[in-house]
């Protein structure tokens, strides 16, 4: 009974808590005696150790300093640690049980920093047996564990095992974990203590005569109610397990409460279910059973009537636990999360934070995906929105935004606004980011925004909170029409008054780029040229370039393009050679022909810039590639500002997902690592063909087809399913008269060595139009070392195959130490072979999807290149699922919208590409869904060459 | 108040405690000497990796016996406990003529160590029972003891699991001990 005590008479008390303070006084000054230890002067004293007879006390309290020392991070070299280590073993010959203790906890700490450990091993084996206390048989598992190497476990293989159904909790639980932390170094030998585990699980002891020394002597056991045991068993037990799913579905299902007589699983042939008594054991299973249902999607039903009986659970954590995992089910349903939420709904007014805290939380993760579940419990989170503890109280806000319909926004923003003064910087770029969400979700609101956001921009903050809130107010003038004009309005307000230099150039340029289309472009004129008045070198260019983009807008009239001449011309005198420069360029350019106007502001293409970086540093690297030629600009691929825009979006919604889940709060840290490697990821297959252009042209045999493919794969197909032996990836490649293949395989077995790995590819081609010319194998192939290899044919007709590959891996494994990777002596190997999956090759693996500016002319010109057909798609069951597929076979650069639908009922899209690098091919395609009939689809292609229109449609078909 | 009765002996019998090393090859006997000491009980014993250290008292002296394993691995790591050892007992099997050198440059390596200089020396001739075990005499000539001179030093046959000799080996230590 700790934690509980209730003291009435107000005297005691005090004195109590006089007590106390004196005693965090002394604590205190002992603290500090401990943070003005020195490593060398620990180390001298450590000589005490040796000294005989033993000092208990003396040696205990210095064993506390060197662990001191060694968690607050000092390091010790390998020497130091070694001699320290053994002067500690000496500590042995004492029997005091404090003493013992620290000694077990030095021994862990050193175990990784010190040489020899091992010779600890008979001692703490000694001190592990049935016939010693408890205590030290507990800790000295615990020590054992931290000093084998695996090629002593199975000496002491027994011990362990009749620890693990010891009845003391104190040495199964050590036993346990141990056997945890060895499992990932032996994990052959720890499987096979399954039995014990599920003993220990079930909490039933093995009889006690199959630990070694017999009997365990009737000392006083300590007691432990929490059930910890069945925690670290159930959690050895599934890595134990985890690869077998069937297991690991018998281990849930053991746990259901429902007496299925399922029992057989259970060595003991227990009948009757068991049942978890530590809740956090229970937590673990509702995991396992979600990792189940991960991976064996048929299972789903089954396991989520137990979850939905978890959620009724009388455990808190057990019953959070369950609706969380409910909410994050892949495809779940509303009826299924009624209950989640409902029990979640509950906990919202739950007393304690800890739990408010983790009921908002999935709420909020929830409301992402499925925000009109989360509904229902709009009431419960406004009161949390002043709720004391800060991170509920964002968590409350954010997912309210998210869940709010138009009516309940508008007094969310007022309570809002009601707050802002009160809380810091951090957490108003948090409330800034999510209006700047609701943006996008309610458009119609955008008065109410534009009112908040430009009310906070006048407060104080800082450089983030403002940034915030102005991206905010240039999505709104981006994305809503008619409230352009006023948040250009307030955007320039802003600029008068503003600290912050970087902020006044974005301000400056957006009004650039949407300012000239306005009604009355004069209006922002006048502002901008303010700046370049009265403003910093930096924000006079800025404000340069923005009046230049007004000047050569093709809006813009002559007296117009006159007064901003004059201006322009003014700035020639400007101080600084950049503002000046930029003016310079600036009047010729609106003084310019219609045409040059049209390149330098309204070209609609970009490059990819990505790969622009890569070709020109290898440009500057290579000394001989500037006298040879120049840099070809034409060799980088465009891509669209719509493209690029799309990709930069994409990264900011990650973003600002991360901040509406409050993960951001949290792991600031995390998030920047995070969001320019996601989009490093997308960096566009134009960047992945330089790769694949350089690894084929490092091939020989490979030389001969062309000075590097036309067109290749946008990404890898995988043949073979993850986690198995080897796992292969196909890349293709399409040359003038060839097709390579190209695969990427990885070895996942430590102990083998691949020799002569090579793909043999049979062909269902009956006419015979590939023809297989060139086979490149990987001479040796590592462990977890990557390699390629490469099978190329010759293309003997014109027309393009569709073909299926049946492939198969063919290497001669050799047996090897995966310590060194080197094959065993005398080893020949065997050949072997490993089948993969049918390799596919279609018209769109000729087609290079890329994007072609104005396509709208394209199309118009092509009229008679065109091919049409008509397609009845019934298996479809959406538009959404059709146009995806479409895309994949076509493989063209879907343009504008093309894969995302608007309506449920009808889409149309448009996607171009090169046709074996070189055609221009448009393909437009209108669709209509109807319940029953499915997907009816028209598919129009044009292309420069007509043959290839043709082929294009049979793609599809 | 026990205590105080045996400081009080302590004080008129004279407070002797000696640190003892017990050394030798693998499968010599050591721990099987060490526990038959303490128990007085012939214990199965599994290879020791790393050491075991009891207290055994005989005569009035509390002997602290340390007894570090014997094999290639560990035999490094000896020199670790030689810090305040006033006496080797170094066991030798005496059926096992094959290794008999083996133990000699072992031995003679230990008591090279300067830490070890004035340590008395007690070689237990073990596994007398054995029928092919070497005499003391023979296993004093082939450890190549007759070359030591400036160190105390005494062969004594035992058993390790019937006891036999192990006392009167102790008893000679308890009479060589110098007084600091």
């Amino acid at each position: 009974m700790t934690g509980t005590y209730v003291i009435k008479e107000s005297s005691v008390y005090h004195m109590l808590q006089d007590a106390y303070r004196e005693r965090m006084h002394f604590e205190w000054d002992d603290l500090g005696a401990l943070m003005n230890l020195d490593h060398s002067v620990v180390l001298q004293e450590a000589r005490v150790f040796n000294e005989t007879p033993i000092r208990p006390r003396q040696s205990r309290l210095l064993l506390a300093k060197i662990v001191f020392l060694l968690y607050r991070g000092d390091s010790m070299s390998t020497t130091e640690a070694t001699n320290l280590f053994f002067s500690i073993t000496k500590l042995f010959q004492c029997k005091d049980m404090s003493l013992r203790q620290m000694v077990y906890l030095t021994i862990k700490e050193l175990s990784t920093i010190s040489e020899d450990v091992i010779m600890v091993t008979s001692s703490l084996m000694k001190d592990m047996q049935p016939t010693s206390e408890i205590t030290y048989r507990a800790n000295a598992i615990r020590a054992l564990c931290k000093i084998v190497d695996p090629s002593m476990l199975p000496g002491i293989e027994r011990f362990l095992k009749g620890a693990i159904v010891e009845k003391s909790p104190l040495i199964a639980s050590a036993a346990l974990v141990s056997s945890l932390h060895l499992f990932n170094e032996a994990k052959d030998v720890v499987r096979r203590w399954g039995n014990e585990v599920s003993e220990a699980l079930n909490g039933k002891s093995l009889s006690q005569n199959s630990s070694f020394f017999g009997s365990s002597s009737s000392q006083g056991q300590v007691v432990s109610t929490s059930n910890i045991v069945q925690y670290h068993a159930i959690g050895l037990l599934y890595a134990i397990r985890q690869h077998d799913r069937m297991a690991v579905l018998k281990l849930v299902q053991s746990f259901s409460g429902q007496s299925k007589g399922s029992g057989g699983w259970l060595s003991g042939g227990s009948s009757s279910s068991s049942v978890l008594r530590s809740n956090a054991a229970h937590m673990m299973l509702i995991r396992y059973a979600v990792r189940v249902m991960e991976s064996d999607p048929s299972l789903v039903p089954l396991l989520h009537t137990l979850l939905e009986e978890w959620i009724r659970h009388r455990s808190d954590m057990v019953s959070l636990e369950a609706a969380r995992a409910v909410c994050q089910l892949k495809d779940v349903t509303d009826k299924q999360l009624t209950p989640a939420v409902n029990a979640l709904q509950l906990f919202l007014s739950s007393p304690k934070a800890v739990v408010r805290f983790a009921a908002i939380r999935t709420l909020n993760v929830l409301a992402r995906t499925h925000p009109e579940a989360v509904q229902p419990c709009n009431v419960d989170m406004e009161g949390l929105i002043t709720d004391s503890n800060r991170s509920v109280a964002t968590f409350a806000i954010t997912t309210l935004l998210k869940t709010g319909n138009e009516a309940s926004v508008e007094r969310l923003m007022k309570q809002m606004q009601g707050f802002m003064a009160e809380i810091s910087d951090e957490f108003k770029i948090i409330v800034a980011e999510a209006v700047r969400s609701l943006c996008s979700k309610f458009p119609g609101k955008h008065g109410l925004f534009l009112g908040f956001l430009s009310g906070v921009l006048r407060d104080e903050g800082g450089y983030e909170f403002k940034r915030a809130a102005i991206e905010a107010i240039v999505d709104l003038a981006k994305h809503v029409g008619e409230c352009r004009e006023v948040a250009l309005g307030h955007l320039c307000e802003f600029i008068e008054d503003c600290e912050f230099t970087k902020l006044s150039v974005r301000v400056l340029h957006f009004l650039g780029e949407e300012g000239p289309g306005t009604a009355r472009p004069t209006v922002y004129i006048r502002h901008i040229y303010n700046r370049v008045v009265l403003e910093n070198a930096v924000v006079r260019a800025a404000a340069v370039s923005a009046l230049a983009k007004f000047g050569a807008a093709p809006k813009a009239d002559a007296a117009l393009q006159r007064s901003v001449r004059v201006l322009l011309t003014r700035c020639l005198d400007d101080r600084d050679d950049e503002v000046r420069d930029r003016a310079a360029w600036g009047l010729r350019m609106t003084g310019g022909a219609e045409q040059t106007r049209s390149r330098y502001v309204r070209d609609d293409s970009t490059f990819s810039l990505a790969v622009l970086e890569r070709r020109l540093v290898e440009y500057c690297a290579d000394p001989q590639a500037a006298k040879k030629a120049r840099f070809d600009f034409a060799a980088v691929p465009r891509i669209s500002r719509a493209q690029e825009e799309e990709t930069r979006h994409r990264v900011r919604l990650d973003a600002m997902d991360q901040v509406l889940t409050g993960s951001a709060l949290s792991s600031s840290a995390a998030a920047k690592d995070d969001v320019p490697q996601s989009a490093d990821t997308r960096a566009d297959g134009a960047d992945r063909l330089v790769q694949y252009a350089k690894q084929l042209a490092a091939i020989p045999a490979l030389a001969a087809f062309g000075e590097q493919p036309l067109v290749s794969s946008q990404r890898a197909v995988e043949l073979t399913e993850s986690e198995t032996e080897y796992v292969v990836r196909c890349v293709k490649h399409v040359y003038e008269r060839h097709v390579v293949f190209q695969f990427d395989v990885t070895n996942t077995i430590a102990e083998q060595v691949l020799e002569q790995v090579e793909v043999a590819m049979e062909s269902d081609d009956i006419d015979g139009v590939l023809q297989p010319v060139v086979a490149v194998a990987i001479p040796v192939l590592r462990y977890d070392a990557p390699g390629t290899a490469y099978v190329g044919f010759e293309r003997l007709a014109e027309d393009v195959p569709a073909a299926s590959f049946a492939c198969t891996l063919k290497f001669i494994v050799k047996e090897c130490d995966p310590a060194t990777g080197e094959p065993e002596d005398g080893d020949d190997g065997f050949e072997d072979d490993y089948s993969l999956e049918t390799a596919e090759l279609g018209p769109g693996d000729f087609m290079q999807a890329t994007y072609i500016p104005d396509s709208e002319a394209l199309w118009e010109s092509l009229e008679d290149g065109e091919s049409i057909e008509t397609f009845a798609l019934s298996s479809f069951s959406s538009i959404e699922e059709c146009i995806t597929k479409v895309c994949d076979l076509l493989n063209m650069c879907p343009l504008d919208g093309a894969l995302t639908p608007r309506s449920k009922a009808a889409h149309k899209a448009a996607f171009t590409g090169k046709w074996m690098g070189r055609a221009k091919t448009v393909a437009r395609t209108r669709m209509t869904y109807q319940k029953g009939a499915g997907v009816t689809m028209e598919l129009a292609v044009r292309s420069e060459d007509p043959a290839v229109s043709e082929l294009v449609v049979s793609a599809i078909a | 108040m026990g205590g105080g009765i045996s400081k009080m002996l302590q004080k008129l019998f004279g407070n002797k405690e000696m640190r003892i090393l017990m050394l030798g090859l693998d499968a010599a006997g050591k721990t099987t000497i060490l526990y038959k000491l303490k128990l007085n009980q012939s214990v199965t014993t599994i290879p020791t990796v790393g050491f075991n250290v009891e207290t055994v008292t005989y005569k009035n002296v509390k002997f602290n016996v340390w007894d570090v394993g014997g094999q290639d691995k560990i035999r490094p790591l000896w020199r670790h406990y030689y810090t305040g050892t006033q006496a080797l007992i170094f066991v030798v099997d005496s059926a096992d003529r094959d290794r008999i050198d083996e133990a000699r440059t072992e031995l003679h390596r230990i008591v090279s160590d300067r830490e070890m200089k004035d340590c008395l020396l007690l070689v237990f001739a073990n596994k007398q029972d054995l029928p092919s075990a070497m005499t003391p005499a023979e296993v004093t000539e082939k450890l190549g003891l007759h070359r030591m001179r400036d160190r105390q030093w005494y062969v004594h046959p035992s058993c390790a699991t019937t006891g036999e000799g192990l006392f009167e080996g102790l008893s000679w230590l308890s009479q060589n001990i110098k007084t600091p």
